[in-house]
């Protein structure tokens, strides 16, 4: 009977299983796909209407104005801002982190930090966006002496705090895989251990720690509820980071409940939608290219 | 837990639901789920409202959503609510996508609402006029020293662009009434997502003016006197029932035709006497309260 089952098993279960897990990874990629193609049909229905030149070029984005006018110039470039600064706050201290953890703490410590930084990673975007209301945006008023804490630096520094988890984990894995025997070389060739980790071992890790960066920028451009609760969502053209600003996500999130299906506004949301897929989808692309060259 | 017990355990639940069912609804009783959606400004008095309704039908459960006036009415158009709540008129664009939709708006004034303007209590402004608050709303004056305040840049709020108010603002203050104006709400106009993010912003900032509903109105902040002509006013129940106030307007509920069974119940409920005093406790004014009867 047993071996019955262990024949079955191998004869036909397994080839059952295997085109299952085939199945679900085409299915993965159909979705995706499909995704695309339903922002692509709703976003045309709007450049139909509406030149795309002056959607992609329009520096005005007042939807129910009359006629409306759909320029993503400002909301991109807000985006932009917004990203830019979040992941030049969080890598150095992500990396930096990564680093600490990877090849200095202690074994205790670094399990304790490990855990550590998973549980940041589960804190809910409108937890934070509600402490950046109450306490950050006061604060970074008060301190630059602003004349309003709702802006783009304080959506900045909470997406940092959100992408941090995201950077030290992928980083600290890209770390430890570095294989034992090039520490070993250096410090055989009387390296100190600060000369190792800088000059070996982190050049060693770069492209996965180039893919955490890309896979941190990823999550910092589609957060959306922390930068609708925080940036003030102004569509200025921003010129500093210490203005209220408005992003894609923002925009889509703020205004989506009350368009009606079908209109201008809907479509247009479709489109700012295609916008952000396009910009998270080459990110993530590059993100992949450098994981794969990482794993060579 | 031996056999027996468990068993008998069951038993004893079984019997408990069992009763439970047995409790027969009057076939004859008014017994359903209303789905009301719409105003930020409404959402607490509405809530009141559904919250004594519910006493009085208990087999008939409402639930109160907010979003916006601008969410209420297309979901009434997407047909995913049964009551729309709306500080604003419909347009005349949304009952042609209505229509074109199978659905037939029918309006309900229910109470009436002053949109205040609020500022910090330590800003040392009492009163604007109606002129005043366009110039510094479409960013043509923006320090408080020209209105007899300290020597600092105004930071405007705003709803947004979902919102009754946002809407009724834009149409009173920003394009003064003239239904031929082009005017927008200056770029630098923060869009907040919600009356309480307005409230909690002005609070904290010394430099912020902003607008909502008298339901909002705390003495957490100041209400500013508004002038229109020779006089100034306040939002309060008198100046807003003489629409002497001048940002005075009616506030809305919309159902999709003349409304049938509980929908009707929970409209007929809302006008009755039970209904506007929690419209008045929610800090508005009555639709049959009259200016000579002193507010008990």
């Amino acid at each position: 009977m047993l071996v019955f089952l262990t024949r079955w098993r191998r004869k036909i279960g397994e080839p059952i299983i295997e085109l299952c897990i085939k199945l679900s990874g085409f299915l993965v990629v159909i979705f995706v796909f499909l995704i695309f193609l339903f922002l692509l049909k709703d976003s045309l229905s709007l450049f139909r209407q509406y030149p795309i030149s002056r959607f992609l070029f329009g520096t005005a984005w007042l939807p129910i104005s009359d006629p409306p006018q759909f320029g993503v110039v400002p909301l991109l470039l807000g985006s932009i801002y917004v990203t830019f600064w979040a992941i030049f706050i969080c890598v150095p201290l992500g990396v930096g982190s990564a680093m600490f953890i990877a090849e200095v703490a202690p074994r205790h410590l670094k399990n304790a930090l490990k855990s550590l930084v998973e549980i940041l990673a589960s804190i809910p975007s409108v937890v934070l966006g509600f402490l950046g209301i109450i306490w950050l945006a006061p604060v970074l008023r008060n301190t630059f002496h602003l004349s309003t804490g709702m802006c783009g630096l304080t959506g900045s520094l909470l997406l940092a705090f959100m992408a941090l988890p995201t950077i030290i984990s992928i980083s600290e894995d890209a770390l430890t895989s570095v294989p034992k025997t090039y520490r070993e070389a250096a410090f055989g060739l009387g390296a100190t251990r600060w000369q190792t980790l800088w000059r070996i071992v982190l050049p060693s890790a770069s492209s996965g720690i180039l893919a955490a960066v890309m896979l941190g920028i990823g999550r910092v451009v589609g957060e959306t509820m922390v930068v609708l609760m925080v940036t003030g969502n102004a569509p200025v053209i921003p010129r500093s980071i210490l203005q209220p600003l408005r992003t894609l996500t923002a925009t889509i999130a703020g205004e989506m409940g009350e368009t009606v299906g079908g209109s201008d506004h809907y479509y247009a949301l479709f489109a700012v939608g295609l916008v952000l897929f396009a910009i998270t989808f080459t990110i993530n692309l590059v993100a992949d290219l450098f994981l794969r060259r990482a794993r060579k | 837990m031996g056999l027996r017990t468990r068993i008998s355990l069951i038993i004893t639940l079984a019997f408990i639901t069992l009763s439970g069912c047995g409790e027969s609804i009057d076939p004859n009783e008014p017994q359903g789920f209303i789905q009301t959606k719409g105003s930020d400004t409404m959402v607490n008095a509405v809530q009141m409202v559904a919250e004594e309704f519910m006493k009085e039908y208990p087999h008939v459960f409402v639930a109160v959503t907010g979003g916006g006036s601008g969410v209420g009415i297309a979901s009434l158009i997407n047909k995913t609510c049964d009551v729309a709540t709306a500080s604003r008129e419909i347009k005349p664009k949304e009952v042609e996508m209505a229509l074109k939709r199978g659905v037939n708006p029918k309006e309900f004034v229910v109470a009436h609402d002053g949109v205040a303007v609020i500022v910090n209590k330590n800003n040392p402004v009492n009163e604007l006029t109606l002129e005043d608050l366009h110039r510094i709303f479409t960013g043509k004056a923006t320090n408080w020293k020209e209105f007899g305040g300290k020597d600092l840049h105004i930071v405007t709020l705003s709803r947004e662009v979902s919102s009754g108010t946002h809407m009724y603002f834009k149409e009173e203050v920003i394009q003064l009434g003239k239904k031929d104006s082009k005017e927008e709400f200056s770029k630098e106009t923060l869009l907040l997502t919600s009356s309480q993010a307005i409230v909690e912003e002005v609070t904290g900032n010394e430099t912020a003016l902003g607008y909502l509903g008298m339901g909002y109105l705390s003495d957490r902040t100041k209400a500013l006197r508004i002038g229109r002509g020779k006089g100034f006013y306040a939002p309060d129940v008198e100046d807003v029932l003489k629409k002497t106030y001048p940002l005075s307007r009616p506030l809305f509920l919309f159902t999709n035709g003349e409304p049938q069974g509980i929908n009707k119940l929970l409209i007929g409920y809302t006008l009755s006497p039970m209904g506007q005093r929690q419209f008045k406790e929610a800090g508005f004014v009555p639709i049959g309260a009259t200016v000579a009867q002193p507010q008990q």
